[in-house]
């Protein structure tokens, strides 16, 4: 075998983050990257309730108020909630499962790169002719050309590209999941965010080709000429709308089952108790997987897909209500009778249950197909989306990051001004989205800019308006916060939050090879298991030895370039410049394939100076 | 020769020796599986418009027995030729992986010919992606099949040059293992294209 080399080439600033193949710096790049979607996207969602804080009023006008629907609810699902959820499963899932690394590191961070170039590739539309403004869904004919402007293109290219990153992300996880557990880390021995992470990969594996086709289909119709969606050459538009929810309706369940998880692993260590029926919850996580790809058509109610297609497709949605009540029960099973604390990271999980049952009770109603009839297309949709998804992933994800941001950063988020960040965006929340279930059934129509004086819909949009106002606050909060941690110097300790699994058996944040020795795993709950056995951290499985690690390479940087300069070139019909874009990508994987990559290695020595247990 | 050398101690199933290895082969079963739902949904869409012809060309009009039956024929033993490369590899000879390879790719390029022919004479009878509905749907679903091919051929020829060089490793072992894979599954995906895009054309029609 080759030589390897046996230190790390030594890198620092904007190149190592260039560069990194460290599941742990990919986390805080998606965490970074994610975090300024998500504040675009959530400026977009304030220009939306300012233009409807009055009637008739002509804040951002109509033509704007398009682009800014499409663009806040794209920038929302696909470049904020995605890589934020990406940043905590990089973040969390290697150190749950005790591995020392993902099964692909490269891999992992081209799905980085991919993801964020598709996504500024997007943003880049608000300075080259306009954004997208058919909505996030992009339906034909009205995305077609002769409906939509420039900004649709660059929608189409923009998701592809970052699709791709998303789909090899998740291989990446069901690999490191299924191959790259420490010893006695048993499949029902993982914890509960491992375990919808890998639903969730799972999903994304199956969903995004699907969606990936749809986008596909609209580029040659839009660039090339198709006809696919072209109904006068014989084209059917409904074929858009299937793929495109096939893909959807998973995609609900990507972004919410590993927030889930994380509430698992919130109110179990809150509670000080085991999670209430572990194998229950495994259960459900994976049967509401498996339901998420059978219900897509309820998106599709009101298309015309007749009585027999609609009855079974409700009844599909309803008996997802099952499993999830499941979860919510073990949830509030867990509390009782635990010794609960009321940390940040916990007001989050508890504001999270009753708003996302919310959430779940108007999908119950939505899943009926003859009163869908009555809610479709109205602010009563709007409402429960936003319940499931603000109520639910944004909620969870502000769990998660209290929780595990001392893992990430090594140091505590300040519990006061985390408070405060809790408080206003919950309030906030209710008093911007509780008010639309009764607009909706009052008739308020959905991405219509505007509404009338005087037919009852004045106080309603008024009050939420003044709510949006209130989320605002608290996401300015939670910045501050973010400023303030970084300047205190107070140093988290490994285990603040006295938790049961594996990444708090290590130091905060972790060594790059994580684990000194791979840790051997006894019980569920593995830290737990051991702190009830009197022992001081993890039990190693292995005597201490020398750690091979991956090298770090910017060819995932070069590659997703070279797309999205290809992205531009199709766009603008300059084909040269779409071959130099691909040339470069297509060259990156050839030196990626042509260049072995040794890797290097870190000595026990150089192991035992950053202090290790015997 | 040096290569010699490393099959002496080059461990049975190579491709499988390491943790690498094996996260690769399974990572690219995993993507063999997302690659089987895009063209599935291809082939949904080609289903669902195949009948749309807008007064240009229709299916039973421009397909064409012998020539898609060539194409089926040589694409079906190239995958064959690479399961002799498999096996090959199993033997750790090297010298004869890489001939069934590069047999696969003359094969490859031979099947990718063919289809260029085919699209130009279709393009002449005035069957393009612009025609019709049929046509967007034909050219995608083939077409897609097509590039896949084509970067079968440019993805198996890299590592047969890099083997030259490297020999068979346990780090070359697996390249060539999953470059197998991805073979026999665009050919699983042209059997699927044979039937339904072709023989159920000619059959002509309506389906559904």
């Amino acid at each position: 075998m080759s030589a390897h080399a046996s230190h790390a080439p030594k890198r620092s600033g904007l190149w190592d983050w260039l560069t990194t193949v460290d599941h742990k710096k990919i986390a805080i790049l998606y965490l970074v990257a994610g975090g300024i979607f998500f504040l675009a996207g959530g400026i977009e969602a304030l220009l939306i309730r300012l233009q409807l804080m009055y009637p008739e009023s002509n804040v951002i006008g109509a033509k704007t108020f398009n682009e800014m629907i499409t663009m806040h609810g794209t920038t929302m699902i696909f470049l904020a909630a995605m890589p934020i959820i990406f940043a905590l499963m990089n973040a969390v899932v290697p150190l749950q499962i005790g591995a020392r690394d993902v099964a692909f590191p490269f891999v992992n961070a081209l799905g980085f790169w991919l993801f964020f170039f598709g996504g500024v590739l997007i943003n880049t539309s608000w300075f080259l002719g306009g954004a997208p403004d058919a909505g996030w869904t992009s339906y034909p004919t009205l995305a077609l050309n002769q409906y939509s402007g420039i900004g649709v293109d660059f929608y189409v290219l923009g998701l592809q590209i970052a699709g791709l990153g998303t789909l090899i992300g998740g291989i990446n996880f069901l690999v490191t999941i299924i191959n790259m557990r420490a010893p006695g880390m048993t499949f029902m021995r993982m914890p509960l965010f491992t375990w919808t992470s890998f639903v969730t990969s799972g999903l994304i594996l199956f969903a995004f080709p699907a969606i990936t086709v749809g986008l596909v289909l609209l580029m040659f119709d839009r660039l090339f000429g198709g006809n696919f969606f072209n109904p006068d050459a014989g084209g059917n538009i409904i074929i858009f709308e299937h793929l495109f929810w096939i893909f959807g309706h998973p995609e609900v369940y990507i972004l919410i089952l590993p927030c889930f998880g994380i509430i698992s692993e919130v109110v179990s260590t809150f509670s000080k108790k085991r999670l209430f029926g572990y194998s229950s919850m495994v259960f459900a996580t994976a049967l509401i997987g498996f339901l998420g790809f059978m219900v897509w058509a309820h998106h599709m109610f009101t298309t015309g897909l007749g009585p027999v297609a609609n009855t079974l497709f409700g009844l599909a949605t309803m008996l997802i209500a099952v499993p999830t009540g499941i979860k919510i029960f073990n949830w509030l099973f867990t509390m009782w009778g635990g010794q609960i604390r009321f940390n940040v990271p916990n007001l989050w999980a508890v504001g999270f249950i009753p708003t996302f049952t919310i959430g779940g009770m108007t999908g119950v109603m939505l899943s009926v197909p003859s009163a869908d009839y009555q809610y479709h297309d109205s602010y009563f949709v709007v409402a429960h989306f936003h319940y499931v998804i603000v109520g639910g992933v944004v909620f969870g994800l502000f769990a998660g990051l209290y929780y595990w941001w001392p893992k990430m950063f090594g140091k505590m988020l300040n519990e006061t001004l985390g408070k405060w960040n809790f408080w206003t965006f919950f309030i906030g929340f209710h008093l911007t989205f509780f008010p639309l279930h009764f607009l909706g059934l009052m008739g308020m129509p959905r991405r219509v800019y505007t509404f009338l004086h005087g037919q009852g819909l004045d106080l309603g949009n008024f009050i939420s308006t003044i709510g949006s106002f209130g989320m605002t606050i608290g996401t300015i909060l939670f910045l501050i916060n973010v400023v303030v941690t970084a300047n205190s110097k107070q140093k988290a300790p490994a285990d603040p939050w006295d938790g049961r699994t594996l990444e708090w058996a290590i130091p905060s944040p972790p060594p790059e090879y994580n684990f000194a020795q791979t840790p051997l795993v006894r019980g569920l709950d593995a830290l737990w298991v051991e702190k009830m056995a009197g022992n001081k951290g993890y039990v190693p499985a292995e005597p201490l030895g020398s750690i091979h690690m991956p090298s770090p390479s910017i060819i995932p940087f070069v590659m997703s370039v070279g797309l999205f300069i290809a992205a531009y070139g199709f766009m603008f019909h300059q084909y040269v410049l779409a071959g130099i874009g691909l040339a470069i990508t297509f060259g990156s994987m050839l030196a990626r394939s042509l260049k072995d990559d040794h890797g290097y290695h870190i000595d026990p020595e150089e192991i035992e100076e950053k202090g290790v247990k015997a | 020769m040096a290569t010699h050398h490393a099959n002496a101690v080059l461990p049975d199933e190579p491709e499988k020796a390491t943790l690498e290895g094996k996260n690769k082969i399974l990572g690219f079963w995993l993507f063999l599986g997302g690659e089987t739902v895009l063209f599935g949904s291809l082939f949904a869409t080609f289903i669902a418009l195949r009948d749309q012809a807008n007064g240009g060309p229709t299916a039973q009009e421009l397909f064409d027995m012998p020539i898609v039956a060539w194409s089926t024929f040589i694409l079906l033993t190239s995958s064959m030729t690479s399961v002799m490369a498999v096996l090959a590899l199993h033997k750790k000879n090297l010298k004869q992986l890489q001939a069934w390879m590069t047999v696969t790719v003359l094969l490859g390029l031979a099947f990718l010919c063919l289809e260029i022919y085919e699209f130009n004479h279709y393009v002449h009878l005035g069957h393009t992606i612009a025609s019709s509905a049929f046509g967007s749907a034909f050219y995608t679903l083939v077409g897609f099949h097509g590039g896949h091919v084509a970067f079968g051929i440019a993805w198996i020829t890299t590592l047969i040059l890099q083997s030259l060089k490297k020999g068979l490793t346990v780090v070359t072992a697996p390249k060539f293992y999953v470059a197998a894979l991805y073979w026999h599954f665009i050919d699983v995906v042209w059997v699927f294209i044979f039937t339904v895009v072709y023989l159920m054309g000619m059959i002509g029609g309506k389906v559904g």
